[in-house]
């Protein structure tokens, strides 16, 4: 596998409600290499979600390339595109997104049920995840007796326990204090720095954005070259 | 594989509320139709227990039943020598003459009395039947005396050993309890036939014949050369089949049973459907989540249904749970045929149980299939989004 995680070429996405039309993302190209860790920015509106959620393969672009680890998601079926994800891909949402019936060791080997895995070692798995993430003694509480901290973190040993090659993560600490952003945000760090995994982070937060290796501006649809803000394209009158 | 049934249990658990409603209506449907089901099992256990397969059940031609049938002495002597019949131990052929009415007695259930089967027989019926009496002893010929089957002697206190009935010329003495097995005979009353039919003027107007063929494999000759017999005007049928068809009398009410079921039983998938579709309302974002960590459309839809599945087994065994104390408890039917009680028990038993877990099966399946599918066929961002 080449080097490139996320290659897109002109990836457009519309969303067409009656005659209303809105284009969230247009002509976009990017590209993200193994062991990058990638910090989204932009406007509220501005096509972070949905550029994010292309590359999760979780919606289908209306037009344009995308290739993400090497395969072309628009040459897979609904049933393959789940395995693929289950397989590649460890999602992290804003609002932690924990089944609430679960405790957080069944939460963290849920993605594990779709491997050959036995359930021996699913448990071993999901221990493991999150002991990493500082949760080793909170494995059968359930996500509302864990503070809004400890859920993100059961979502990301939840998102790293399938060892996934690219981490996704919209907004994840949109939700929290200043002190359990902090620890999410070491933690993506660390699993990029020490475990070499692609991180792709979209935050509204610059301090946030400044874990991330690069940071990439979203403006009103358009991906801006890398280096420009929302800020230095305003004030370009012919920008948009 | 697939999504644990540990979600959907759990589930069931939180929202425990709605789904002891769910349940108890599933129930309820499954409690009506096992009640009806018992009561039939029952019935047919009482029919299916009378009737000794080398006997014949001789009535006069074009007759339903003992009731409306009439057979003359002379008849009787003719028939007695028919080829192929047994006889007992002292060389004389196995037939029985038999008058068969029906006697109303008072009963503490009904104002209207109750209305009873009575049977006047030779000793050598009795035998044929092989009865074994239970208190007392057999009614002597010549004697007003009668024996009563054990489920009348349970369902009338009046009718119990050493009471006296009032009924034909006079009254007569309950000298015995009869044993009949769990057969229709348990809600008859036997007598002497010279007394029996003296009482009610018919002597020469009685009701039946019941031979014993001298083997089985003789039995469908005879009941042909019975039937072919133009002077003798009968119909021979095997006492088995006579009471066969005899469980007829529970078909209006298992028309009626399977019929409210199965009304109850759209109001029950109905019921279910919509807590179903509640469950998907509410759970949107977790169907989207699951979808997000590689959850096929396929293992939403199985699991869903099998949330609706395992929330009616609930209900199944809840209905089961319901009947079971009818178990054995025993009641009367009307008979249509005969116009008289028969008393049998209700019958639980593990298969009707099972019948009923699976009816309850289908209607979970039949109320869940369409909120699981609308499960599956969300969109996963819009299932994330929903709230
Ligand atoms: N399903 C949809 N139907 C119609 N319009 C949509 C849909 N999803 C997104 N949009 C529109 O696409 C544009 C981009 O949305 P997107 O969610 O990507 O923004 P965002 O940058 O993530 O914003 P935020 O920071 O508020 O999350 C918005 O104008 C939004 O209204
Ligand atoms: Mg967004």
């Amino acid at each position: 596998m080449s080097d490139v995680v996320i290659e897109t070429r002109k990836l457009t996405k519309e969303f067409v409600r009656d005659e209303f039309h809105v284009i969230a993302l247009k002509d976009a190209d990017l590209e993200v290499r193994r062991g990058d860790f990638v910090a989204l920015m932009g406007p509220s509106g501005s096509g972070k979600s949905t550029l994010l959620h292309l590359i999760a393969a979780m919606d289908r672009p209306s037009s344009g390339e995308i290739r993400v680890l090497g395969q072309d998601l628009r040459a897979l079926n609904d049933r393959a595109i789940a395995h693929w994800r289950n397989v590649h891909i460890g999602f992290i949402f804003q609002s932690f997104n924990l089944i609430p019936v679960l405790n957080a060791i069944e939460n963290v080997e849920l993605p594990l049920k779709l491997t050959h895995l036995k359930a021996k070692e699913r448990m071993e798995h999901a221990e493991t995840a999150l002991t990493l993430v500082g949760l080793g003694d909170r494995l059968h509480h359930y996500p509302r007796q864990l503070s809004g901290g400890q859920e993100q973190r059961v979502a990301i040993a939840r998102a790293l326990v399938t060892d996934p090659d690219l981490i996704l993560a919209d907004e994840p600490t949109g939700n929290l204090d200043a002190g359990s952003a902090q620890e999410v945000l070491t933690m993506l760090s660390r699993l990029n720095k020490e475990f070499g995994k692609t991180v792709v982070m979209v935050t509204h937060d610059p301090h946030a954005a400044s874990f991330a290796a690069r940071v990439l501006h979203l403006e009103k649809g358009l991906l801006l070259p890398e280096g420009q803000s929302a800020e230095w394209s305003a004030s370009q009158p012919a920008a948009s | 594989m697939a999504i644990p049934l540990t979600y959907n249990f759990r589930n069931l658990v939180v929202r425990k509320t709605t789904t002891v409603m769910t349940a108890l209506g599933i129930a309820l449907t499954v409690a009506v139709l096992l009640s009806v089901l018992a009561l039939l099992s029952g019935l047919r256990t009482a029919f299916a227990s009378t009737g000794d397969p080398r006997q014949v059940l001789i009535l006069r031609k074009g007759a339903t039943a003992e009731l409306n049938s009439g057979i003359t002495r002379d008849v009787f002597q003719d028939i007695k020598f028919k080829p192929g019949i047994a006889r007992d131990s002292s060389g004389q052929p196995m037939a029985s003459l038999e008058m068969v009415t029906v006697i109303n007695l008072p009963s503490v259930d009904s104002p209207q009395g109750m209305n009873l089967t009575l049977r006047g027989l030779l000793p050598l019926g009795v035998q044929m039947r092989g009865l074994k009496i239970l208190e007392g002893r057999w009614f002597e010929t010549g004697q007003r005396e009668v024996v009563v089957g054990k489920s009348i002697a349970r369902r009338y206190p009046g009718a119990r050993l050493h009471h006296q009935l009032r009924f034909g010329k006079g009254v007569w003495e309950v000298v015995g309890v009869m044993d009949g097995g769990e057969s229709a005979v348990n809600s008859e009353i036997f007598g002497d036939l010279g007394q029996v039919s003296s009482d009610f003027n018919r002597q020469d107007g009685l009701s039946s014949v019941l031979v014993r063929a001298a083997d089985s494999s003789v039995v469908p000759a005879l009941i042909n050369s019975l039937n072919d017999d133009q002077k003798l005007n009968v119909t021979a049928q095997t006492e088995r089949s006579y009471y066969d068809a005899q469980t007829s009398s529970g078909a209006p009410l298992q028309f009626l049973g399977v019929f409210v079921s199965v009304i109850m039983a759209v109001g029950s998938s109905f019921a279910a459907m919509n807590t179903m579709y509640a469950a998907v309302a509410r759970r949107s974002m977790e169907i989207g989540t699951l979808r997000v960590l590689g959850f096929s459309r396929g293992s939403i839809l199985l699991s869903f249904l099998a949330e609706s599945l395992l929330l009616s087994v609930l209900g199944g065994l809840l209905g089961c749970v319901l009947v079971l104390p009818l178990n054995n408890v025993s009641t009367g039917i009307g008979n249509f045929v005969t116009f008289s009680e028969i008393a049998f028990n209700f019958r639980v038993t593990p298969q009707i149980m099972l019948y009923g877990i699976l009816f309850a099966m289908f209607m979970g399946a039949a109320g869940g299939l369409f909120p699981a599918r609308m499960a599956a066929r969300k969109e996963i961002l819009t299932a994330l989004r929903e709230i």
